[in-house]
């Protein structure tokens, strides 16, 4: 299903636990080293870099691929995608083979044949989206930075 | 703010005009062009004409109602569209839509001041603007007690279309990240944030915030009462024999007030200008004669304020700029508060007396 709403977004992150994000960067100049580092300062995740080219990224071990990591940490709830549109339908192909819950295309990793090929297959999916905006949006994180989170709150943040 | 215009995030900024040079400095770099109604705020045309124009920024005025012209005057390297929905003081109603269309067609956003309207009386982005942005010292705070602006992005804007490298290339004055890459549909609300905010230094200070959030609080019920309060005003103006003409849009050409209706049905807000028969000599001594309503260059205060703008606020323009602007030197502009209508018009009255008894010392 594509995840199309705000709720269902909020409603994703908080059934997940463990995040496989390929295409991960050791770069921190890199967005995906962003999320990476956000994501896990949160505490909440279990996020770990599926790259090739990667040893670790900031002493995570990383995996060559989806399959490499399932062997050891059985299906990722989330498959964050920082990959090129032209790169992805072969990410799609084993998040299913190793049935991962959901997947999640990053912004402007758009392609409609991998969507489809998602969907169709049983998985959430987000598209076009950012894991630790839409993270943000639910823990203060936006608000704090002037961004309309849409939630209107009359706490104190904790 | 972001909430209340429909937008994706905004910025709080120390004034109006520090809000508007982060948009413009989030686009725009030496080199580059920028489009804007003529009909605005004196202090927009001389920040624009001036100060931007000395960091090799040109802006083009064209009137906000000459559509063709506006069109026509669109450069390659134009990156901004600049209008005010209700022009100060000339009281012009911007074609949103039109102007939107003009800028999309460009591949480049539309930015509206939209400080005469609030956002209680019109959302620009509902109507196809990208940025907005608001003098906080006006409506926002209702009381006159703080500076402060707003910019808003509507967040649908593609900012990585090719013209705008500030956002779509890297940035040496951010850790050389690309904005559109890493913050996506977040861009220009990062890079007017992170990069160009923090390097001008125009922050909304904490008190001046809390302030302008006592005022947000009450904005619908007071935007209700000014508005009602000015058209009250604007008829008794136009019933007086001493009154040349009243621009407020309830008597304007067909043009403005369809577009009145269209952009803003719950009335044109309440900051207007009429002309003294006697011209600058009777404006001062309107003036001069007043006891209730404040000689002040602010609007959108509680209270009642009247200023002579061809001495004060329009006082930098050259005759032929001030015209451009819609501002004649007996027009005398009001922003109508939230007193009982009653005294409003007795003061007016006294006031409109004193311009006709030293009309006939002077004859
Ligand atoms: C329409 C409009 N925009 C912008 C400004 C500038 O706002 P500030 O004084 O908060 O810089 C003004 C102030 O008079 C205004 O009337």
């Amino acid at each position: 299903m594509i995840l199309a709403t705000v709720a269902q977004r909020q409603a994703l992150l908080e059934r997940a636990h463990s995040i496989a994000m390929v295409g991960a960067s050791s770069n921190p100049l890199r967005p995906s080293f962003t999320v990476f580092s956000y994501l896990r300062t949160k505490g909440r995740y279990s996020v770990v870099p599926i790259n090739p080219t990667l040893q670790a990224i900031d002493g995570i071990a990383a995996f060559a691929s989806l399959r490499d990591y399932a062997a050891v940490h059985g299906a990722p709830d989330i498959v964050d995608v920082f990959r090129k549109p032209s790169e992805v339908l072969a990410v799609v192909d084993e998040a299913i083979a190793v049935g991962a819950k959901a997947i999640w295309f990053q912004y402007g990793v758009i392609n409609d044949e991998a969507i489809a090929r998602a969907d169709a297959a049983g998985l959430d999916v987000v598209i076009d989206k950012c894991l630790k905006v839409e993270s943000a949006r639910f823990d203060g994180g936006l608000a704090t930075s002037g961004l309309n989170s849409g939630v209107i709150t009359s706490r104190r943040k904790q | 703010m972001a909430s209340l215009e429909g937008g994706l995030g905004a910025l709080a900024t120390a004034s109006g005009l520090a809000a508007q040079l982060c948009g413009v400095l989030s686009l725009a770099q030496a080199g580059d062009h920028l489009l804007c109604s003529q009909n605005v705020y004196g202090g927009t045309i001389t920040q624009l004409s001036v100060t931007i124009k000395r960091m090799g920024i040109e802006t083009t005025f064209v009137p906000v109602d000459d559509l063709a012209a506006m069109r026509a005057a669109v450069r390659p390297n134009t990156r901004l569209l600049l209008c005010e929905t209700i022009g100060n003081p000339s009281g012009t109603i911007a074609d949103l839509h039109a102007l939107a269309s003009i800028a999309h067609d460009h591949g480049i956003p539309l930015l509206v001041d939209n400080t005469f309207a609030s956002p209680y009386l019109c959302r620009p982005i509902e109507h196809g603007a990208d940025l907005v942005v608001q003098s906080a010292t006006k409506f926002l705070c209702g009381h006159g007690t703080t500076v402060g602006g707003v910019l808003v992005d509507s967040g649908r804007f593609d900012f990585g279309n090719g013209r705008f490298p500030l956002l779509s290339t890297e940035s040496p004055g951010y850790h050389g990240k690309v904005f559109t890459e890493t913050f996506g549909e977040y861009a220009f609300l990062m890079r007017a944030r992170a990069e160009v905010l923090r390097d001008v230094g125009a922050q909304l200070a904490p008190m001046d915030a809390w302030l302008l959030l006592q005022g947000i609080e009450t904005l619908p019920i007071r935007m209700e009462r000014h508005v009602a309060n000015a058209r009250l005003v604007a008829n008794y103006l136009r019933g007086h024999a001493d009154v040349a003409w009243v621009a407020h849009p309830d008597f304007a050409d067909a043009q403005q007030r369809e577009l009145a209706a269209r952009y803003l049905p719950r009335g044109a807000g309440a900051v207007f200008t009429f002309g003294l028969r006697g011209g600058r000599d009777a404006g001062r001594r309107f003036i001069d004669a007043l006891e209730l309503w404040s000689h002040l260059a602010n609007v959108g205060d509680a209270k009642s304020l009247v200023i002579h703008p061809a001495s004060t606020t329009h006082s930098q323009l050259s005759d032929d700029e001030m015209r451009n602007a819609g501002v004649a030197p007996e027009s005398v502009r009001l922003s109508v508060g939230l007193e009982d209508i009653e005294d409003l018009i007795w003061d007016l009255n006294n006031g409109l007396r004193a311009v006709a008894a030293g009309a006939t010392v002077s004859a």
